[in-house]
Parts: C-alpha cells; sequence; structure tokens
C-alpha cells in the first residue's frame, strides 16, 4: 500500500501501533528504525514525540533498531535520521494525538477545538472535564493506517523540540557498562578472530590442536580461511589469538598497486565515464582564459575508538544478534544468508556501540559473532581487535577530482567542468545481491560480494556535491568510476562530498586568486540562494573577515563552503591557521543553516565534531600499503588528531524554525577541509592540492 | 591462575586469573566494572584509563601482579548516576561527549589531574590528555568541561 503524502518511513510502515504505544505507569513507547550513533538521535526522536503527543519528554521511552519490534527504517546514515526517521515520528505521533483527541471529543460531547493536551492528559478548556492518552487506549484502535491527514504543530507552538534537551543516554555511559562490548549472558565466551593478513589470503595452514590445548579455550572454529577462538575468559581469547597468528601460514596476493600516490594509481585502473550533470553547454567560443587543476584525496579509515563488538546467542535454532549496525533488518537478513537460516529465525538487536562514521565493522563482527556461537553453543562475545578495526572494516575510497573553468574576457566563470576518479562509496550489507560481511567471503564455499555499485545522484557516492553550488551558466560533471578497488571500500562519512567540496572549494579560491578579488566577496558574487549567502555571510562576520589577503608568511585564513548533498544543510567554515613545524589550525569559525533545528545544542556538536573529524583526515590521515598489506595497523601506523592539536570553535546557527529540518552530521567535512587548504595559501601563498596536508606535502610544495 | 586480593574503589575484592591477566579485563569480566574500555590493547589511546595511587594509568597493559598492593579507583568509584563525581557531572552540563566511547577514560584522567591540581592552566588539562584520542571530535567540549569540572570543585571547597 502506498501513501505518497507520508513521509518515507511512515509510508513504509503505515500502522500508527507500529510507531506508538501508551503503556502502564502513564509512559508512552515510541519505536525508531534510526539508531543512536553517538549523534544524540535517540533524544531527538524523544523530543519530536512529546512535543506532538504533547507529554513529559521523561515519559518517553524510544526502542530503536530492534527486529523483533521497530520498523525497518534502512540504514541510519547520510545525516537523514532528522529529515526522514525524525519526520515520520513527528507525523505518526500528530496522527495518534489527533484519534485520541476526537475520542476525547465524543466522549464529552464538545468540539474537537475545545480540548487541550497537557502531559498526555486531555481535558476540556475551562471545565474540569479531562481524560487522558492511558483512559483512552483501550478505545483508540492503533492498528490501523496514518492518513497523512493530521497536521503536526506549527513550529511558533513548539517547547520541547527545538530545546536543547541533554542526551538522554549520557549518564549510563559516563557512569560505567553502556555498549554492546559491556553486555553479558550466562555461560558466555569470549571471541576473537583470526583476520586474514591481507585481502582475499587463503589459509594454507593452522595446527588447531596446540592452540586448543591453551587454557580456558572452548572452541576453535576452522571454516575455509576463517579462523575463530573461543575462551572461557577474555585474555585467554587473546593469548590464543595470539598463538594461533604465530602459528598460521597464508597464501597472500601480491594485488595493491606499486605506488600509494593517488594520482598514479587511480587514473591508471579500468573506469567507466558517465556524463552524471550538465547545465548549458561549455563554451567553446568567447573563452579569454582556461584554468584547471587536480585535486586529490587518499583512503580513509573509520578508526573508531571502541574496536567493533558484537554478542550473539543460538537458542533452540533461534539466533539472537546484539549489535551497533546501522541497519539492523538488513543485517539480519544477510546474516541469514550466510548461515542459512530463514530470517525469522534471526534476530538483530541494536546496541550502542562508540562512534562508526559510516559503515565500520560493526556488521562484520555481528556475523563473527553468530558463527561462534553456532560453532560452540554458548553465548559468545565476539571483540575486534584495534588491528582489525583499522586494517579490516572497510575505508572512504580515494578520489581524484579534476577541475577547469573558462573565463570570459571580463574574468568572468563562463564555463565549469568537474571529472571524477573514484571508488563506489558504499557496499553496506544488504543494499546489493550478493553477502557483504567479511566472515561470508572466508568461509567454505564463501559467498561473493555484491557487484561494486555507486550511490545515484540526487545523493551520490562518490558524486555527491560534484555539482557546484554557484550559479555558473554552463557546468557539466563527469565521473569515472573505478569500480574494483584494491583496497575494500564503503561509506565514511559524507561519502564524495569530502573530495568534491575540498576540490571545488580550494579551484574557488584560486579562481579567485587569479582575479584578484577577495574570496568571500567572489564566492557571494556567484551565489543568488540567500540561505547560501547567509552561511557565508554569517561566519565572515562572526571571524571578523576583511578583504584581501591577510597572510604574513606565517598566519593565513581560508573559508570553505557547501550544501551537502545540495540538498541539504548549508555550511560555512573559517580556519585560521599558523604554519611552523606543521599546519597548525588555531581557529575555526563556522554557521550552519539547517532549518529546524530539534536541538541546538547537540546540531552544534554534531558539527563541532564533523569539524575536528575532518581537520584529522585533512591534516593527518592517509591508509598506506606494501604490495600485498595495509600498513594502518595501531595508533602508530594511522595517527588522527590529538588534543593538543585541536583548534577553538566557533559554530552559529542560523535560525529557521519554520523550514524543514536537515541533517548535520556530514555538512562540515568538505567545507573544512577547503578552509584550511585556502587557509595555507592565505598564510604561504602555497596551493597544495593532495590530501593530506602533512608537514612533508607542504615542504615538497616549496621547492 | 591464582587468588589475588585487588583493592578497587576502596573495597577489598579476590579474583582468580592468571597473574600477567591485564587489570583491564580484571575490572571488566571479573568485577563487572564495565567503564573502563578496552580501545587498542596497547597503551595508546586512553579509552581503558583507571587512577592507581592517585596516578591515571592505562590499565590494558597493567599486569594483575603489579596492580596487587595498590589503590585502584574506576570510573564506578567516583560517582554514580544521583550522585555524580563533578567531573561527570561537568560533562553532562556541557553535553561534552558524542558516542562517550573515549570519555570515561579521559574522566578518570581529569580527576586524577583535579586531585593534584586546584586550578590548571589549559596546557595542564591538555598535557594531562596526552595520551587520550576522540574519535567523534568532542575533544573542545571536553576540554570545556574539565575546566567547568574544576571551577565547581574549587567553588565547592570555598569556605
Ligand atoms: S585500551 Fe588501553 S590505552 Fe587503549
Ligand atoms: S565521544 Fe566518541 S570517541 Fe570520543
Amino acid at each position: 500500500m502506498s501513501h505518497p503524502a507520508l513521509p518515507r518511513s511512515l509510508a513504509a510502515t503505515p500502522r500508527l501501533d507500529r510507531w506508538v504505544r501508551f503503556d502502564d505507569e502513564l509512559a508512552v513507547t515510541v519505536w525508531s528504525g534510526k539508531v543512536e550513533i553517538g549523534q544524540g538521535i535517540a533524544t531527538a526522536i524523544a523530543q519530536i514525540a512529546a512535543e506532538e503527543l504533547d507529554v513529559d519528554i521523561r515519559r518517553v521511552n524510544v526502542v530503536a533498531g530492534d527486529t523483533t519490534q521497530s520498523p525497518d527504517e534502512g540504514y541510519t546514515s547520510g545525516s537523514q535520521s532528522i529529515e526522514i526517521g525524525g519526520m515520520a515520528m513527528r507525523q505518526a505521533c500528530a496522527e495518534v494525538r489527533a484519534l485520541f483527541v476526537a475520542e476525547a471529543a465524543r466522549r464529552f460531547e464538545v468540539s474537537v477545538a475545545a480540548l487541550r493536551v497537557c502531559d498526555g492528559s486531555i481535558g476540556v478548556a475551562g471545565t474540569d472535564l479531562a481524560t487522558s492518552y492511558w483512559e483512552l487506549a483501550a478505545q483508540v484502535d492503533l492498528a490501523r493506517d496514518a492518513s497523512g491527514v493530521a497536521q503536526p504543530k506549527a513550529a511558533a507552538l513548539h517547547t520541547v523540540a527545538g530545546s536543547s534537551v541533554q542526551r538522554r543516554d549520557l549518564p549510563a555511559k559516563l557512569t560505567g557498562g553502556a555498549y554492546v562490548h559491556d553486555m553479558a549472558l550466562p555461560g558466555m565466551v569470549h571471541g576473537r578472530v583470526l583476520r586474514p593478513p591481507s585481502r582475499g589470503a587463503r589459509l594454507e595452514g593452522l595446527d588447531t590442536g596446540t592452540i586448543r590445548a591453551m587454557p580456558g579455550v572452548v572452541a576453535v572454529v576452522v571454516n575455509g580461511s576463517f579462523v575463530g577462538i573461543c575462551a572461557e575468559r577474555e585474555e585467554q581469547a587473546i593469548a590464543a589469538l595470539k598463538a594461533a597468528r604465530a602459528a598460521a601460514s597464508w597464501r597472500e596476493r601480491r594485488s595493491l598497486p606499486q605506488s600509494t600516490d593517488v594520482r598514479d594509481f587511480l587514473p591508471a585502473m579500468r573506469a567507466e565515464r558517465t556524463i552524471v550533470g550538465r547545465k548549458g553547454d561549455l563554451p567553446v567560443a568567447g573563452v579569454a582564459r582556461r584554468l584547471a587543476a587536480r585535486y586529490s584525496k587518499p583512503y580513509l579509515a573509520h578508526a573508531s575508538i571502541g574496536p567493533s563488538c558484537a554478542l550473539a546467542r543460538m537458542q533452540d535454532g533461534h539466533l539472537t544478534v546484539w549489535s551497533h549496525t546501522q541497519g539492523p533488518h538488513r543485517l539480519r537478513n544477510q546474516i541469514a544468508r550466510a548461515m542459512a537460516l530463514r530470517p525469522a529465525d534471526v534476530d538483530v538487536v541494536h546496541a550502542d556501540g562508540a562512534g562508526c562514521y559510516g559503515h565500520n565493522g560493526a556488521d562484520d563482527v555481528a556475523l563473527d559473532a553468530a558463527l561462534l556461537a553456532q560453532a560452540c553453543g554458548r553465548p559468545v562475545l565476539m571483540q575486534w581487535t584495534r588491528e582489525d578495526e583499522l586494517a579490516s572494516s572497510p575505508f572512504g575510497s580515494a578520489m581524484l577530482v579534476d577541475i577547469s573553468a573558462s573565463l570570459d574576457g571580463d574574468g568572468e566563470v563562463i564555463g565549469w567542468a568537474h571529472e571524477i576518479w573514484s571508488h563506489p562509496h558504499s557496499s553496506r550489507p544488504g543494499s546489493g545481491e550478493g553477502v557483504d560481511l567479511l566472515a561470508a567471503w572466508d568461509i567454505d564455499p564463501p559467498f561473493a560480494p555484491s557487484k561494486p555499485k555507486d550511490v545515484p545522484l540526487p545523493g551520490g557516492g562518490a558524486t555527491r556535491n560534484a555539482v557546484p553550488a554557484y550559479d555558473f551558466p554552463a557546468h557539466e560533471i563527469a565521473c569515472n568510476l573505478v569500480r574494483e578497488s584494491p583496497l575494500r571500500v564503503s561509506a565514511l562519512r559524507s561519502l564524495g562530498a569530502y573530495a568534491n567540496v575540498f576540490a571545488i572549494e580550494s579551484f574557488i579560491d584560486e579562481l579567485a586568486a587569479a582575479a584578484n578579488q577577495d574570496p568571500v566577496a567572489f564566492r557571494l558574487k556567484h551565489l543568488r540562494e540567500p540561505r547560501a549567502r547567509a552561511v557565508i555571510e554569517t561566519a565572515a562576520k562572526a571571524a571578523a573577515w576583511t578583504p584581501g589577503r591577510q597572510g604574513d608568511g606565517i598566519r593565513g585564513r581560508g573559508i570553505g563552503f557547501a550544501r551537502y548533498k545540495n540538498t541539504s544543510a548549508w555550511c560555512a567554515v573559517i580556519a585560521e591557521v599558523a604554519v611552523g613545524a606543521r599546519l597548525e589550525v588555531q581557529r575555526v569559525i563556522a554557521a550552519v543553516d539547517a532549518g529546524e533545528a530539534i536541538n541546538p545544542d547537540a546540531l552544534v556538536n554534531q558539527v563541532e565534531g564533523g569539524i575536528i573529524q575532518a581537520i584529522s583526515w585533512t591534516l593527518k590521515e592517509q591508509v598506506l600499503w606494501d604490495s600485498t598489506r595495509v600498513s594502518a595497523r595501531s595508533w602508530d601506523s594511522y595517527p588522527i588528531l590529538r588534543f593538543d592539536e585541536v583548534p577553538d570553535i566557533a559554530v552559529t546557527v542560523v535560525s529557521r524554525p519554520d523550514a524543514p529540518p536537515l541533517g548535520v552530521g556530514e555538512c562540515a567535512a568538505g567545507p573544512t577541509a577547503a578552509a584550511l587548504a585556502n587557509a595555507l595559501y592565505d598564510a604561504m601563498g602555497l596551493r597544495v592540492r593532495d590530501l593530506p596536508l602533512t608537514p612533508e606535502r607542504i615542504a615538497r610544495a616549496m621547492e | 591462575m591464582t587468588l589475588r586480593t585487588l583493592r578497587v574503589n576502596g573495597i577489598d575484592r579476590e579474583v582468580t586469573a592468571a597473574p600477567d591477566t591485564p587489570l583491564l579485563y580484571i575490572l571488566r569480566n571479573d568485577l563487572g566494572l564495565k567503564g573502563t574500555r578496552f580501545g587498542c590493547g596497547e597503551g595508546q589511546c586512553g579509552a581503558c584509563t583507571v587512577i592507581l595511587d592517585g596516578r591515571a594509568v592505562p590499565s590494558c597493559d597493567l599486569p594483575l601482579w603489579s596492580a596487587e598492593g595498590h589503590e585502584i579507583t574506576t570510573v564506578e568509584g567516583i560517582g554514580r548516576e544521583g550522585a555524580l563525581h563533578p567531573v561527570q557531572q561537568a560533562f553532562i552540563d556541557v553535553q561534552a561527549a558524542q558516542c562517550g566511547y573515549c570519555c570515561d577514560g579521559i574522566v578518570m584522567a581529569a580527576v586524577a589531574l583535579l586531585d593534584r591540581v586546584r586550578d590548571p592552566s589549559d596546557e595542564a588539562i591538555v598535557a594531562a590528555l596526552e595520551r587520550h584520542l576522540c574519535r567523534c571530535g568532542a575533544h573542545t567540549r571536553i576540554l570545556r568541561a574539565i575546566r567547568v569540572a574544576a571551577a565547581s570543585i574549587a567553588e565547592s571547597a570555598a569556605p
């Protein structure tokens, strides 16, 4: 059944009793398919529900990402949890409220307009006649589909949505156990998996006898090239893993590119070129000048602080997996396929994990846990190692971007071309025809992964944010999709937007410099959209931006701007840097327009986090390799930003309470990268077009 | 496997484990103190930080035998929901977390610092967090929370 007027998730799961239930003890349960990944969504969903239902937020219990009960909302990704999940919850609660108010109106024989809802009690204004959601719960049947008719409250009436309610999950997290890592079941054992040392490596030999004889070892599971260990105690599992690593021999392929330089290996690989965007015709006549530049971005790791973990229990043929996956329903189906179980015999229950920033090891470790639980007949807490998390989970794709602009005699941009080389940006389990879980490729017989395919526009994967936001008369956007990747790649926060925006916004600065114009003024000259202009102007004002180059050979400042996905939040970032032995970021000023802010402080928190993570990517991070193996295996070989490298950050929210809410988890990444490169240019006159902006890169650019 | 006595959060606790077992796993699995978290197992991230005789140390590379005879404090020992330590309270007031996975280790480093230095400079706070990593980018809020905690401790200590 389709409900075109309903928000997407509500159209997919229209039954209201799948979203809201009034419980005993004056509580409300709401079910969401969008899961907590450290972004504060559980709190925001509670705010939205409390607002629409008019109940105290403390009564609202959010159950998210549980295949036994929550709606299937696909993946929690792409900064869409508020835009899609939040808006579905808002509409569902508005419908529920309307049904109850109508029932109360019947009961009291008054008009709906005479009724007021206050913390769940429904009263007739000016009288002491009152009932409540809980009293009427038996009369109002929520086993019906949403109609799309009920109107959510006007923004001006909001008191809970729009306020900076504190995150509900933090007190537990700051005082003890709160993550899937901390769960325990009776009879549980500790699991570790001996991951192949490189992609596609095959197990040649392993003497399991000596490992089985080690203290506490309950099972050593060898299935093809999948090697798993279960032990009574965690340190025993770790010791057995160490012994297995030393004892195992592998057949590895020298499959990685000779060069780790994106400019060398990426364009040399087989690619399919398509034109993904075109406006007007690129000019052939009247071109006085043409500028062109090439930018690159390396593979990046998700690098979660807590290595992925899952708990699995097989009981009477029914498998339950507790997981910090972003897509519990998809994962359930994938695990069922990999283990030849019926999906009905598998449940996946979301439990919090460390921040993932995209497709990390969360889903893979869930299958590891399930396989071990099946093999050893006891519940298994399966914990990845630091090395597993860095070297075996998917990476964000390397990218190369060529941009050229044609200028007329007055220096105006009359044509813009943007050409990308990239792998696909998402291989999330359940998004293709194959089984996209690490262990499934190692067991015998192995499952095939899905054929690599990219996310199409308008969202875009490699092409995300490739279309410039500027009002140029003509543009052409091309993508060379390199389907086969030497490293395993999948979704990393902001997908291709990070590299595309870095390239576009660096190039805009190059154009401004060529035209001898101020970077802020140059951007504004080419932007008509008022909300785009407003974030740039707000950031410039907050940073006390004055026109012209400011750099003095050491200090400099730069700006970057984008509207995320060209459909979501607008964000401008200004960075102030000082260049010494390294590029030091001193201050970052940002302005964001995300429409209605459900929780302004949580929104700012997300943007701050996005900026800091992007500074880390931009200054320090790249995945390197030798001919067979990835070298990112510890925090030594994959360093990330440290406390002494973090700047002051000030984020201003441009308030638009009447505009639809937009996700902000990813909007700052690209603008931050460009702001740093542009600040480096401002400081030293050095244009570095290859990320990361390490001291070596800067030194090389100086030569 | 040997029987050992550890003094954790002011209480003597008996545990039976191999003497070289990292303290981290004893705390988490034998004593159920799960606020001490596994992040790397190599002393490189700070997620597993506890206070040992007043000093913040990683528990993942501290063998059981060497922890015996010392005063060990975990995040559960400084406060609980409803009765939070000023540092925990400040983390909540400032909302100094995203996923929160790094936070308990950082809270312990901050508590150790503030026990030693009442009014630490910004540089001293950053130095105390030298070996702590946060991937979510909660850094600026974490630093702010520690300053807020220092002020609130100073205020409640004032006559
Ligand atoms: S887990 Fe101990 S320092 Fe990382
Ligand atoms: S809050 Fe997630 S790692 Fe620090």
